[in-house]
């Protein structure tokens, strides 16, 4: 459980980072924020980069700005304990309360959970459904890219070999709702569900049934159809969401226990979204 | 690589693989084994030191990133004197160890969470130490203890 040898270099600006990882021929440079996420894979050799360029150091990634009434931008190194204490976006420091443990959330940033694009992760899924927008910068380049096409596969993602995400424009969402099963707490959720609406639109996206954050047209279109969110509405959407995924069963959960998860987060989120109340606040009975 | 970092309070500079973890740097090349590793990828907590004021697992952060930081780690609870803090005293009167494998990391955990709330109930302690597991499956004592020593800390105050 020891890392295979590699070099490290503290980058100053993104500029430096990225120029870091165009200049190594092979294209197995890494960047490292937190290393929530690669340190595990370093240590098991699933990862062997030739070369780590922390960004750790470079000055103005770590602060979360208000950009609009209705929009923010979060820096790559802003830490999942910094969502758990911001109040700006309440589905944020809900979705990060859920990652890890304090130990984790001390260091693991929001930059490097999507980057690393684990499908059952809160934030890929949070950044789908509330539909936030990734800026990413290479060498000699600078784009933006929607959550929704960020995530190719597990541990997938759509950056180039020399790009890095900088920042994340996150609207704020009206109404939203967050729902995550696991059988031990801190551990990733066997389902995940992130409602959001955004300008009137809902989104919805489940984790742990696929391999990125699926969305939910189908439980979408019935809710963004209707004037009222009634409770017919939301089973009927709960069921739709649950017919709509086939996820892989395993050790954890069979497929047929998860969409039964599926059913009942989809219902969870999409009650909270509806009365503005936090899942332990409301009652189930 | 170079590293000057200080730890408990004391200077020290290391020379290390960039590869070199955190806890494999303050177990073999400072000598402080105080600090345990059981999972080695992030799972356990048995690793868990403070940075900066702040809980990390030791085997998650490479040494070289560490560079000018202020390391907390199970040695540096005692006193100068050698008096247990109160935590190590609340954990010895209330059993709350019995292999002491997962022990640093338990009390590393415990003292960021006190830091955090300082009059936790039972239920916000089970929740807050869930990333730190004991084999021995002590959990009962090991929140008696943490419990105890929340009180003898505020009664302080």
């Amino acid at each position: 459980m020891k890392p295979a040898p590699f070099d490290y270099v503290v980058a100053a600006s993104p500029r430096e980072a990225v120029q870091y990882l165009a200049d190594v021929e092979d294209a197995s440079a890494k960047i490292i924020a937190g290393g929530q996420s690669l340190m595990p894979l370093l240590a098991l050799r699933l990862a062997r980069p030739s070369l780590l360029v922390d960004i750790n150091r470079i000055p103005g990634l770590e602060t979360i700005e208000r950009i609009s009434e209705t929009t923010i931008r979060i820096g790559t190194l802003v830490r999942h304990r910094m969502l758990c204490a911001q109040t700006n976006s309440p589905l944020l420091h809900e979705a990060a309360r859920w990652i890890g443990h304090s130990a984790i959330r001390t260091r693991g940033t929001i930059g490097g959970s999507l980057a690393h694009a684990d499908p059952a992760a809160e934030l890929p899924i949070v950044a789908v459904a509330a539909g936030m927008v990734i800026e990413v910068m290479g060498p000699s380049t600078q784009r933006t890219v929607d959550a929704q096409d960020f995530f190719i596969g597990t541990l997938e993602n759509s950056l180039a070999d020399d790009e890095m995400i900088v920042s994340v424009i996150s609207p704020l969402p009206e109404r939203w709702g967050f729902a995550e099963y696991a059988r031990r707490h801190g551990d990733f959720g066997l389902v995940t569900v992130a409602a959001a609406e955004v300008q009137g639109e809902v989104k919805i996206a489940v984790g742990g049934v696929g391999s990125k954050p699926v969305r939910m047209l189908e439980s979408e279109g019935l809710v963004n159809d209707s004037v009222t969110l009634s409770g017919q509405l939301i089973d009927q959407a709960a069921r739709a969401a649950a017919a709509s995924v086939e996820p892989n069963g395993d050790f954890h959960g069979s497929a047929r226990y998860r969409i039964g998860l599926v059913e009942e987060l989809v219902r969870r989120s999409l009650r909270q979204l509806g009365s503005g109340q936090a899942d332990s606040e409301v009652d189930w009975s | 690589m170079r590293v000057t970092l200080s730890v408990n309070g004391k200077p020290a500079t290391i020379d290390v693989e960039p590869r070199r973890t955190l806890a494999d740097a303050l177990r073999e090349d400072l000598g402080l084994t105080g600090t345990h590793l059981g999972c080695e990828h992030g799972v356990c907590g048995a690793c868990t030191v403070m940075l900066d004021g702040l809980p990390v697992r030791a085997c998650l952060v490479l040494a070289v990133q560490a560079e000018g930081a202020s390391l907390l780690t199970v040695e540096g609870l005692a006193g100068e004197d050698g008096a247990l803090h109160p935590l190590q005293q609340s954990f010895t009167e209330h059993h709350a160890l019995q292999c002491g494998f997962c022990t640093p990391g338990m009390l590393i955990s415990a003292l960021d969470l006190l830091n955090r709330i300082p009059n936790p109930t039972r239920a916000e302690i089970r929740s807050e130490m869930s990333g730190n597991i004991c084999r021995c499956t002590g959990y009962n004592s090991i929140t008696d203890a943490i419990l105890a020593a929340a009180r003898s800390l505020t009664q302080k105050d």
